[in-house]
């Protein structure tokens, strides 16, 4: 298990490398000077602010060196700085971070565990008025957008019911302190929580759904029944639990879309976190703290799918066998 | 074709999708007769609430602009980008896939590398970040959604020209001297089309999708009015008029969900065995 | 064979098929008993229903399919009258059964003593921990190596002959009165079918059960049942005991099944010219490894093919038999260069099949061709048969007229008729579509043919048909064959000389009548022990 755990961190970090490339090669790739990009907004910054940005990444050296200079300043954590903010964009990702976590973390398992929760109910009822309620209910959350389904939020349940904020992570100047905070912070995250969790409830729904369809046409569903086991024991005990396989690779997959969807849930709710970071930096052209965000935001897919693969092999013996 | 068509008209959903998607197609044709001005023009007094006069009945922005006419020429934008950028996708995906199936090996390895790098990177932050970077422009967006969007494309038809490689035909195929380009193009390929169909088609209500969250954080085409501007355009003002957000927000969710339920119906129809699993 | 009283009686069953299916009803009025102390095999061909009525009694019917007429009688209940609950309290305790594949009918995801000690739980007997100690005892009875450890194992580290031990274990766990036992040998190799089919006599005996034997195999039922009942068509055509039925068969369908087996006494071998084979086999070797590369996990080394030689002479049939893992599909594979052997050398005419490469390759590749197992992936679903035919002519220049003109001809050797050209495979049975899959083989006019597997997926009257077909080109076109196969039955009918194999060796090369009369090595004479229905056979003969 540890070799596994070194084994897929050694591709993680292949992966990211890729990353930090991919980014280096943008700034490259996009019109004008580099220094210029990296600077933000064209012509916002100094004469003295580009050339040290020059110097600092050897901009008249060639390519390949400059893209080593670029790399090992990441692997120091230097995401460069922010000419706008004047603030290194680690650090300005950092301090944003925690808020988007706990975004991020909220939604996941609010969907994942409503997901999967109705798509157990909808296959056990296959055919009959609750499963069409609820695969219609998903499909309608799988084809609305997620931005909109926040502003329809905002608009019914804090603008004309006032039953939730509708804006920021806490009540601004509440002098909330402990308990009373945390739940001030709880009333805020109810409506973005739940909006961003919204799509991926309807995804983790429909695969849960299906998979559990399909496990329940295998030959050892019927071997249980043979043994004249009750339904609900071979509902959980054998089709439920291998039902979860591909719902949890789909899980780790998706949990790094949700940094991408906090982007737009973050716009709409003003949450201080790396998406509405994001968000402002676009307005500003700001490339250091947008490739910045990507970065981390990889980083943070890359997490996830390590713990879901880790998963995954305690769930399935055969993953861990081979 | 005829048993294909029964079975999609067995699925009531996708009947009603196809209705819904024809009417979006119409509508995003007819727009320049239906709305001969253009739908940036100031045509009455701002935040005119809809219902209120005869010729507009989704009323107006925040710059007067009419509402009903934006919609449908954002039709136009969200059909094109969702279409285009979904055909781009499956021409970068459907060869790698085929190459990657086929040839196995180092082939496959490398391809999959590189597949399995694009398929991990946050792909909506990946899109901003593209289309910041090369500017807004209809052509960014398209290259922008294709480079997010093709990994599936290239797993599936990889998956599927993977079993179908060691297919009993295929391997005849070889015996009798066909070429590898033959093999690929009549013996493998064709039989991959039903799976890249139904791929294809929710791709489209992903594409559109992803425009439109572009578009709303302000990187859509400038010079094109599209369902997703429009309701970034109005997402401060949501208070006072909560109608520029809502319209523009229901069309995406209709154009999205017909294109779901057609892609359902098509599985339906194309993969009878594997669907009727699920029925 | 003790006359004694039913313990379950089928009055006039009939179960419905799903409209649109190939006929109305899967079982049409099939009454029949089974007694107490008895093996009874339901024996019929793939869609006669016996499959369905196995699962009637069980109340384990597919969702669209029930019953709808007749009787289940079983200790006083009709089981088709039965709800849910009453019949799963039956289930497991009263009725027990087991399964064709032994590979996914159990949980992956549990070990072998939790599913075996559900069986317990399912009725709520003993305490966990005694429901363990009851899981060992268990699979010490039905044979396992060291069952502890079994015990703990997950399913997937078992072989197939040791999860269809597992599944018995099961199925015996609450001594039921009646086991059903569904094709529970059908995916097994010949020696691990003839050790289950041991113990589940040895069971049957020990625990006075009755035992319903569904089986396509006339050899199995030979081997095991002290009653028959063939069906056809959903109904039962005739019933009696084994020794009635297997050696004076009365209805004709019965008959003709009988007679389709291919009979184990080997043919005439005829005087070949051995001077000059037409394929020499040098040393050919395969190795497959898995696993290894950067973060050396432990290589996995398989010899699939370990220096294998041998000759082909002209107008010759050799059999390569060998049980699944003996590599006998990878000598066939590496033979037409589906495979690149890794040593070794194919000599053809005198030039070595094993280096060539690209346009030499595939010039060479016209003359030595392949027929394949599978009847339904054998041929592309969305060419017409013509062109599949046609195909690999026009790839090596032939007109495309020329080439279809052939096509239609070679239809009618294969016994087809020549419209078929414009008809696509779906339209055709496994049988038929077998017959074009060697006429396209054909189509390029080959001196060798290498048939994988080519009658296995197929019933045993389709078999014997294409088998005479087989032979019948052989002798027409003066073809060279190579015969892969896992049945010594088609192999004895067919071959004239049979290589054995076994884990990537040849372990005895001679003509038919030495290998099946004189073996001279120990796995060759255990496989042919294996045989089911050979001693009773031997027995007629005399």
């Amino acid at each position: 298990m540890l070799r596994f755990i070194a084994l897929r961190l050694v591709k993680a970090a292949v992966i990211l490398i890729a990353i930090v490339t991919l980014n280096f090669f943008l700034i490259h790739a996009a019109p004008g000077d580099p220094a210029a990009v990296m600077a933000g907004e064209a012509g916002a910054a100094d004469q003295i602010f580009l050339d040290q940005l020059k110097e600092q990444f050897g901009l008249d050296k060639p390519l390949l060196t400059q893209l080593g200079i670029y790399l090992g300043g990441v692997v120091q954590l230097d995401l460069g700085f922010s000419y706008r903010q004047q603030m290194p964009v680690a650090d300005l990702i950092l301090d944003r971070l925690p808020a988007t976590l706990l975004l991020t973390i909220t939604a996941f398992v609010i969907s994942l565990v409503f997901g999967v929760l109705a798509g157990v109910l909808a296959s056990a009822r296959v055919g009959k008025w609750s499963d069409t309620i609820i695969s219609t209910i998903a499909l309608l959350f799988y084809a609305t957008p997620l931005y909109w389904a926040a502003l329809m939020a905002v608009l019914l349940f804090s603008v004309e019911l006032n039953w939730l904020p509708g804006f920021g992570y806490e009540t601004v100047g509440g002098g909330y302190t402990g308990f009373a905070r945390a739940l001030d912070i709880g009333e805020h995250l109810i409506l973005p929580a739940l909006t961003l969790g919204l799509f991926f409830m309807a995804v983790y729904m429909r695969m849960t759904r299906a998979s559990m369809l399909e496990v329940s046409t295998l030959d050892f569903v019927k071997t249980a029944r043979a043994k004249g086991l009750k339904p609900g024991i071979i509902q959980w005990r054998h089709i439920f639990r291998n039902a979860m396989l591909p719902v949890l690779t789909l899980a780790g997959l998706q949990a790094g879309q949700l940094v991408g969807g906090a982007v737009l849930t973050e716009t709409v709710f003003a949450w201080p976190g790396i998406g509405r970071l994001m968000f402002d930096a676009l307005a500003q052209r700001d490339y250091n703290v947008l490739l910045g965000v990507f970065f981390v935001s990889a980083a943070m897919v890359l997490l996830f799918n390590l713990i879901t693969d880790i998963l995954y092999r305690v769930v399935d013996p055969r993953i861990r066998a081979s | 074709m005829r048993d294909f068509w029964k079975r999609f008209k067995r699925n009531r959903g996708a009947v009603a999708g196809l209705a819904i998607l024809v009417l979006v197609i119409l509508i995003a044709i007819l727009a320049p007769l239906l709305f001969p001005q253009s739908p940036w023009k100031m045509v009455q007094r701002p935040f005119l609430p809809p219902l209120t006069m005869e010729a507009l009945p989704l009323g107006t922005d925040a710059l007067g602009r009419n509402v009903l006419s934006g919609l449908a020429y954002g039709a136009q934008v969200s059909l094109l980008i969702g279409l285009v950028s979904t055909v781009v996708s499956l021409l970068i995906g459907i060869p790698i896939g085929a190459l990657a199936g086929y040839f196995g090996g180092i082939v496959d390895d490398a391809l999959m590398r590189f597949t399995e790098f694009f398929q991990t990177v946050p792909n909506f932050a990946l899109a901003i970040v593209l289309v910041a970077i090369f500017e807004p422009s209809v052509q960014s967006i398209i290259g922008a959604i294709a480079i997010v969007s093709w990994p599936p494309v290239a797993r599936l038809v990889r998956g599927e020209v993977l079993s179908l490689r060691s297919r009993e035909y295929v391997e005849a195929a070889i015996l009798s001297g066909q070429k590898n380009s033959t093999i690929i193009w009549r013996q493998i390929l064709p039989n991959t089309l039903s799976p890249i169909i139904v791929l294809a088609s929710l791709m489209v209500a992903t594409a559109i999708l992803l425009e439109s969250s572009l578009s709303f954080l302000g990187l859509g085409d400038p010079n094109l009015m599209s369902w997703g501007y429009m309701i970034g355009a109005a997402r401060t003002v949501i208070r006072q008029a909560w109608w520029l957000s809502f319209f523009p927000g229901f069309a995406i969710l209709v154009t999205v969900l017909a294109l779901n339920l057609i892609g359902e119906g098509l599985n339906d129809a194309l993969n009878p065995r594997l669907s009727r699993k699920g029925k | 064979m003790s006359q004694t009283k039913p313990v379950l009686r089928i009055n006039g069953l009939q179960i419905a098929l799903p409209e649109g299916a190939d006929r109305p009803f899967a079982v049409d009025g099939v009454s029949l008993e089974l007694n107490a102390g008895e093996i009874l095999c339901i024996v019929g061909e793939s869609g006669s229903g016996k499959s369905m009525s196995a699962n009637a009694m069980m109340g384990l019917l597919p969702d669209l399919v029930h019953p709808t007429a007749g009787e289940i009688l079983f200790d006083h209940m009709d089981l088709l009258k039965l709800s849910e609950d009453e019949l799963r309290d039956l289930r497991g305790r009263k009725l027990a059964m087991i399964f064709q594949e032994p590979m996914s009918a159990l949980n992956p995801l549990m070990r072998v003593d939790d599913q075996i000690a559900e069986v317990f739980e399912a009725h709520n007997l003993l305490t966990p921990a005694q429901r363990r100690t009851r899981a060992i005892e268990l699979l010490t009875e039905v044979g396992i190596p060291d069952p502890e450890k079994a015990a703990r194992a997950y399913p997937f580290q078992l072989s197939g002959g040791q999860r269809q031990r597992v599944m018995i274990a099961m199925a015996l766990a609450l001594e039921p009165e009646i086991l059903i036992a569904d094709e529970p040998t059908t995916a097994l190799d010949v020696t691990t079918q003839a050790q289950i089919l041991d113990l589940i006599a040895n069971l049957q005996e020990r625990h006075g059960m009755a035992v319903m034997f569904i089986t396509h195999d006339f050899g199995v039922v030979a081997e095991i049942a002290d009653r028959v009942a063939v069906m056809q068509f959903g109904k039962i055509v005739e019933q009696g005991n084994a020794s009635d039925v297997l050696d004076n068969p009365q209805h004709e369908y019965t008959r003709k099944l009988i007679a389709a087996i291919p009979k184990l006494h080997t043919g005439e071998t005829e005087e070949l010219d051995k001077s000059k084979p037409i394929l020499e086999v040098v040393g050919l070797t395969k190795t497959y490894r898995s696993g290894g590369g950067l973060f050396g996990s432990p290589e996995r080394v398989v010899h699939a093919v370990n220096r294998i030689s041998f000759e082909l002479g002209v107008g010759e049939t050799l059999g390569v038999v060998g049980e699944s893992g003996s590599g006998k599909s990878s000598v066939g594979r590496c033979l037409v260069r589906l495979q690149d052997p890794d040593e070794g050398s194919v000599l053809l005419n005198g030039e070595d099949m094993a280096a060539l490469t690209g346009e030499r390759l595939r010039t060479a590749r016209k003359s030595i061709q392949m027929i394949f197992q599978d009847p339904f992936a054998s041929l592309n679903p969305r060419s017409r048969v013509g062109r599949i035919i046609a195909e690999g002519p026009i790839a090596h220049g032939v007109p495309a007229k020329q080439a279809y003109d052939r096509a239609a001809e070679l239809l009618e050797l294969v016994g087809l008729d020549p419209s078929a050209i414009d008809r696509y495979p779906h339209e055709f049975s496994g049988g038929q579509r077998q017959r074009i899959g060697i006429a396209r083989a054909l189509a390029l006019e080959p001196k060798i043919i290498i048939a994988d597997e080519a009658v296995s997926a197929l019933d045993v009257s389709i078999q014997a048909q294409v088998l005479d077909l087989l032979a019948e080109l052989k002798q027409r076109l003066n073809l060279s064959l190579v015969f892969i196969t896992h049945d010594l039955r088609v192999a004895a009918q067919i071959c004239d000389r049979i290589a054995v194999m076994q884990k990537g060796n040849l372990v005895e090369l001679g003509t038919a009548d030495e290998i099946f009369n004189h073996p001279r090595s120990d796995y060759t004479r255990s496989l042919i022990e294996a045989i089911p229905g050979r001693e009773k056979e031997l027995a007629a003969t005399g």
